[in-house]
């Protein structure tokens, strides 16, 4: 996309509303002086779009925190709870992101999705090893790699739609048509919004490259295995049709297939129902 | 360095026969250095009687450092007489509000309008001067360097330390120490107090060995149960903070309002008897005394 382009989507997005659900639940916890912080936490941590604001308020230069904040149970400890209800309640006043978008981009599978990439992204990193403690960046990549997906769905309706339509068709992935179409793809659009919101560099990158799976690094492998598992489970659905098998490095990572890996993961049920739960309350 | 208490009540002024002693006015701290260079903390109801004192030494050059922008930090702004007169030169340094993002003109701006106030920002005669800034970047006025910190409370607030000519003042503003919004059987608890670990390391280092640790001990461990997450710090938290941060001298301050002089010395007496082997003094925030270091 040209220069001006990209400046009239990042425009566009800091306008963009976030998800119904998580909306009117900011709207009705703020409205009680006794909600415990910890319901906000994860009413946030459930809607790519409120994560991605609050992350990028959090990480501007004018708080010059020594070290990029990529959860939002770090923003808490280091903004306030109020601040962060706050920016939440900022968010929801935007309005809501409509469930019929022109683009015939299913907004609910597309969250369900999400939320259930990122716990597998959790699960993934955990199983390797990472810590209670590190894992919520994990999470926090598994949310938000897709995150272009929503933008280019509101931003560029008709053209998304017709690579949506094309995947689907002919069976090829989502980011290929995009490109076509679109002259970008999703991926690029959610590192060109992190990379200006100075998000976490290794998080910009794992957005980035979470359709490539040849890089030596735990995040992004994380993100490609569990965004396949999630698609090859059928929780929810982002647009693209496509199930990628693991590549080498990643059948290395894991020391598993993409099939072994799902069974080694025993019952994954429950990350389907907790992210459904939170969707249909 | 030396330093005064100009105000000490947190949340609203509270005149009258039951704060005579140690004082009614809301937060404000003035610290003047060697050079005489003048550096105010907060600007509750206290800056008023700063700024008469001030109007005897015109035209004047003050530095306020706004901790945060609730009523009772900022109150005092259009009451401080300097900001009408010409020649003075009034600098306004604070945080990017993170909701809205405006930067610490919002403190004036807010209260100079129309409905609430005569005088618009516009009409203010001294040379006003606003400086938006970042949490661990220093300011230099003269010999002194003003270092903000983000601490917890229930809107975007700095504590300030303040170096010069080998000595040094830390004031929290109002702060609540950060506690586990989780269980401790939750499955995120551990998690999440290990980022508090981290957040709470940074801010001893900050206090470091100050000459002056100025703490909100706005409540009693007893009261903060019914108080907690209102966003203010107990005298037992301050105890424990100055101890870390190996203080050499802790001030109780923002008391409560409701507070009398008779309670705030008791209180005291009950802290020094159950707390015998700290190795820092501990003194409640007097309005009206200059406190050399």
């Amino acid at each position: 996309m040209s220069d001006t382009l990209n400046e009239e989507l990042i425009a566009f997005v800091e306008k963009m509303p976030a998800f119904p659900k998580s909306v009117q639940k900011v709207v009705q916890l703020t409205s009680d002086v006794n909600t415990s912080a910890k319901d906000i936490v994860q009413v946030i941590e459930s809607d790519p779009v409120m994560t991605i604001k609050i992350l990028k308020v959090i990480n501007s230069a004018f708080y010059g925190l020594p070290q990029k904040i990529t959860s939002i149970q770090r923003s808490v400890v280091h903004i306030g709870l109020n601040t962060i209800k706050n920016l939440a309640l900022s968010i929801a006043a935007i309005g809501m992101l409509k469930s019929n978008n022109k683009a015939d981009f299913n907004t609910q599978e597309f969250l369900l999705h999400s939320m259930t990439t990122a716990s597998l992204c959790r699960i993934l990193a955990e199983r390797t090893g990472i810590s209670k403690v590190e894992s919520s960046d994990f999470f926090v990549a598994g949310l938000l790699h897709d995150f272009g997906k929503i933008v280019l769905a509101e931003f560029d309706p008709d053209n998304f739609k017709l690579a949506l339509e094309k995947s689907s068709e002919q069976q090829i992935p989502l980011y290929i048509t995009e490109l076509e179409f679109l002259g970008t793809s999703h991926a690029q659009v959610g590192k060109l919004l992190a990379e200006r919101w100075e998000l976490d560099q290794a998080l910009v990158t794992a957005i980035d490259h979470h359709h490539d799976a040849d890089n030596d690094n735990l995040l992004q492998d994380c993100v490609f295995a569990a965004n396949q598992i999630s698609k090859k489970m059928q929780f929810g659905f982002a647009g693209n049709p496509i199930v990628e098998e693991f590549p080498d490095n990643i059948i290395a990572r894991f020391e598993l297939s993409l099939d072994e890996l799902i069974i080694s993961l025993g019952d994954l049920s429950t990350v389907k129902s907790e992210a459904l739960s939170f969707i249909n309350s | 360095m030396k330093f005064k208490f100009w105000g000490v009540r947190g949340s609203i002024a509270t005149p009258g026969p039951n704060t005579i002693k140690y004082g009614g006015n809301t937060t404000c701290i003035e610290i003047t250095t060697d050079d005489n260079d003048l550096i105010i903390l907060d600007a509750g109801t206290g800056i008023h009687l700063i700024g008469q004192e001030l109007l005897k030494q015109l035209p004047i050059s003050a530095h306020i450092f706004i901790t945060h922008t609730h009523w009772d930090h900022i109150q005092g702004l259009p009451f401080f007489s300097p900001i009408f007169i010409p020649g003075n030169d009034i600098t306004l340094y604070g945080g990017l509000d993170p909701v809205t993002n405006e930067g610490i003109e919002r403190a004036l701006g807010v209260q100079l309008q129309y409905s609430y106030f005569p005088i618009r920002e516009a009409e203010l005669n001294a040379n006003i001067h606003y400086n938006t800034i970042k949490p661990g970047e220093s300011i230099s006025i003269g010999n002194a360097k003003i270092t903000p910190i983000l601490l917890s409370h229930p809107v975007l607030n700095f504590g300030y330390r303040i170096d010069c000519d080998g000595q040094s003042i830390f004031f929290t503003g109002d702060y609540e120490p950060v506690f586990n919004i989780y269980d401790p059987n939750d499955n995120e608890y551990n998690e999440y107090q290990s980022f508090i670990d981290v957040k709470q390391a940074e801010i001893i280092l900050a206090m470091k060995d100050v000459d002056a640790l100025i703490i909100d001990s706005s409540y009693t461990s007893e009261e903060y149960i019914a108080k907690k997450g209102w966003g203010h710090g107990t005298y037992d938290s301050a105890i424990n903070l100055a101890s870390m941060a190996n203080a050499k001298r802790l001030f109780f301050t923002h008391h409560e309002p409701t507070r009398t002089d008779i309670q705030l010395e008791h209180i005291h007496k009950n802290l020094v008897q159950n707390n015998p082997n700290i190795n820092f003094e501990m003194t409640l925030a007097k309005e009206g005394i200059d406190i050399l270091l």
